[in-house]
């Protein structure tokens, strides 16, 4: 395990720190959409349409993603050639073209354990503390977010765990640029292809005992706090 | 809509659901207790959501005194409504305690505003000794003084009840009763009840709402809802009277007066209650314990017999059968007294409207 090379330990930055900030950002972005789904108005087509949006990265290849986000975020992309219009560089191929790639990659897992302690928690506590005088912020800290922490846990450890097992969206966004975009995986895969199975094999076994461990601890604390089926 | 006037709670609103209106324009007085009564799905919880501000009818209106809460593009949120809500299941915050729940309202009301502090709450409904227990080591009858007590606690301008016995048992809803009872005696705090149950609107109500398919049919006093025979208060059960008077210090027989000299009662005190003299007390009579004698029988075990004047002779309301007679009297001290009589009996004693007579009351039960 010790004699990993450079490279390997630049991988390893970068998969801990896309994990790390693919975590923060769907927790920020995943929070209303699953409150909403939870227990929100509106219509309910408009909801299962929202729904259906989100569970998307569950079903389709990486690679469609993958591809979509490349041409949209890419040189000749509208979001690309907008960014490059403002004197700023296009997404692709940069840590932030796979960032943005793995939230959408990752949302599913970060809203349905929310969405389901949510459901489970209801309305009526958000409801009383509104009528005890907490504002919105007020109740999301004191109310939802001490009696949902379990599902927070859930779907923090979740996102951050999917993250590490992404191959498809960054091989099509994000290639394989030490130190910026090559990712575990990825380098698994270069490790592999270059019959280099040694330091393949070492990185997978790593990642196996790793998720291994995450989900371990996942189902731990579903048992403790009872809050969300998987 | 007419100006919204002071001191009463204005709402007009329609707001439809698949298979279901409400439609209301109505304005409750902003003292005592009033009772929303109705069965289940007639709309009174959705009534008190608009109230509360958890619903937006369009077009609707809300005004508490000359404050509007909600009209044209105004809208309050509940959380500056300053409103207590009691709602029928527990509420309370599992992480937070006793005194972590009590207290959450509390810290959020301004300092100005806090007219009703922890002791004093804690004291009125008795839940001082719970204050460091978890909110889940609570009875169910607990927890609603725990949940009533942090509603108060916000010092609220109206108290919005939702069934909040409903989900108790009847020996737990007899405990919390006479909490209930005393509340807006004791805090002056204005507040609505929603309820079906015929029992708590007679201990607990000032006056009766009666609501029917989404719509208010009728506001008034609960004195005259229990005038007549036709009330929805006695659809289920039957008609009943609840006389209300004051109660003297028991005699060499354990006895007390009940009322005034011209309709005394001699009851006996019932074992838990707290039957203080010169207290007010509520007495319920079911109308089936009451019988009709043209002049005071004598040789009778019967200790209550009141003299009375009738007023009305109705067809009994509940489900006794036909030939049920509800004969509406009125006690010299000009409150009403029920009695449900056989049609014989009413032909064979040739009574009407206008006749004096006596009645006799067999039972009575205290509310309070």
């Amino acid at each position: 395990m010790l004699d990993l090379s450079p490279t390997d330990w630049m991988a390893i930055e970068v998969t801990l720190k896309l994990a790390l900030y693919t975590t923060l950002i769907l927790l920020v972005i995943a929070t209303p959409i699953a409150w909403w789904l939870a227990n929100g108005r509106g219509s309910p087509g408009v909801r299962t349409a929202v729904q259906a949006l989100v569970a998307l990265p569950l079903v389709l290849p990486p690679t469609v993603l993958g591809f979509y986000l490349l041409v949209l975020l890419g040189p000749a992309g509208p979001v690309g050639s907008t960014l490059e219009s403002w004197g700023l560089n296009h997404l692709a191929f940069t840590f932030q073209g796979i960032l943005i790639g793995s939230v959408i990659y990752s949302l599913p897992f970060a809203v349905q354990p929310l969405q389901q302690a949510f459901a489970n928690l209801g309305r009526r506590p958000v409801e009383i503390a509104g009528s005890l005088g907490a504002g919105r912020i007020d109740r999301f800290l004191t109310v939802i977010l001490p009696m949902t922490r379990g599902g927070f846990i859930v779907a923090a450890t979740l996102a951050f765990a999917h993250t590490l097992g992404e191959f498809g969206v960054i091989l099509m966004l994000g290639g394989a640029i030490p130190g910026e975009t090559q990712v575990l995986s990825i380098l698994i895969y270069d490790h592999a292809e270059a019959m280099d199975f040694d330091s393949a094999h070492r990185l997978s076994f790593g990642l196996l005992v790793f998720a291994f461990a995450v989900l371990f601890i996942v189902y731990a604390i579903n048992r403790r706090f009872d809050t969300v089926r998987l | 809509m007419t100006r919204p006037q002071p001191d009463t709670l204005r709402i007009q609103a329609r707001l439809e659901r698949p298979g279901f209106v409400l439609d209301v324009d109505t304005a409750f007085p902003l003292e005592g207790v009033t009772a929303l009564f109705g069965r289940s799905g007639c709309g009174k919880t959705t009534l008190l959501r608009i109230i509360a501000g958890l619903e937006q009818p369009p077009g609707g209106e809300v005004h508490f005194r000359d404050t509007a809460w909600q009209s044209g593009k105004t809208f309050v949120p509940l959380h500056r409504r300053r409103v207590g809500l009691v709602f029928q299941e527990s509420t309370l915050l599992p992480h937070l305690s006793v005194r972590g729940n009590l207290l959450y309202g509390y810290k959020r009301t301004p300092e100005p505003l806090r007219r009703l502090h922890l002791d004093e709450v804690a004291r009125l409904l008795g839940i001082d000794d719970l204050l460091e227990r978890r909110a889940d080591q609570l009875s169910g009858g607990q927890r609603q003084r725990v949940a009533l007590g942090r509603a108060l606690l916000t010092s609220p301008d109206l108290l919005l009840l939702d069934e909040p016995l409903n989900a108790l048992d009847t020996q737990t809803k007899r405990e919390i009763m006479p909490f209930l009872a005393r509340l807006s005696d004791e805090t002056g705090i204005p507040s609505l009840l929603v309820t079906h149950a015929p029992d708590e609107v007679e201990r607990l109500a000032t006056r009766v709402a009666f609501m029917h398919d989404g719509q208010l049919e009728r506001l008034e006093p609960l004195r005259e809802a229990l005038a007549r025979a036709d009330s929805p208060l006695f659809r289920e059960e039957g008609a009943v009277s609840v006389l209300q008077g004051e109660l003297g210090p028991a005699d060499a027989h354990g006895l007390h007066p009940f009322g005034p000299p011209e309709a005394r009662y001699r009851v006996p005190s019932t074992p838990g209650a707290t039957n203080d003299a010169g207290r007010p007390a509520r007495l319920r009579i079911d109308a089936r314990d009451v019988a009709i004698a043209l002049t005071p029988p004598q040789d009778v075990s019967i200790l209550n017999i009141i003299p009375v004047t009738i007023e009305s002779l109705d067809e009994a309301p509940g489900h006794h059968g036909p030939a049920r007679v509800l004969a509406v009297c009125r006690q010299d001290d000009g409150q009403t007294l029920m009695a449900e009589l056989t049609k014989l009996s009413t032909e064979r004693l040739g009574l009407q409207p206008g006749a004096r007579a006596h009645a006799l009351v067999k039972s009575v039960a205290f509310l309070d």
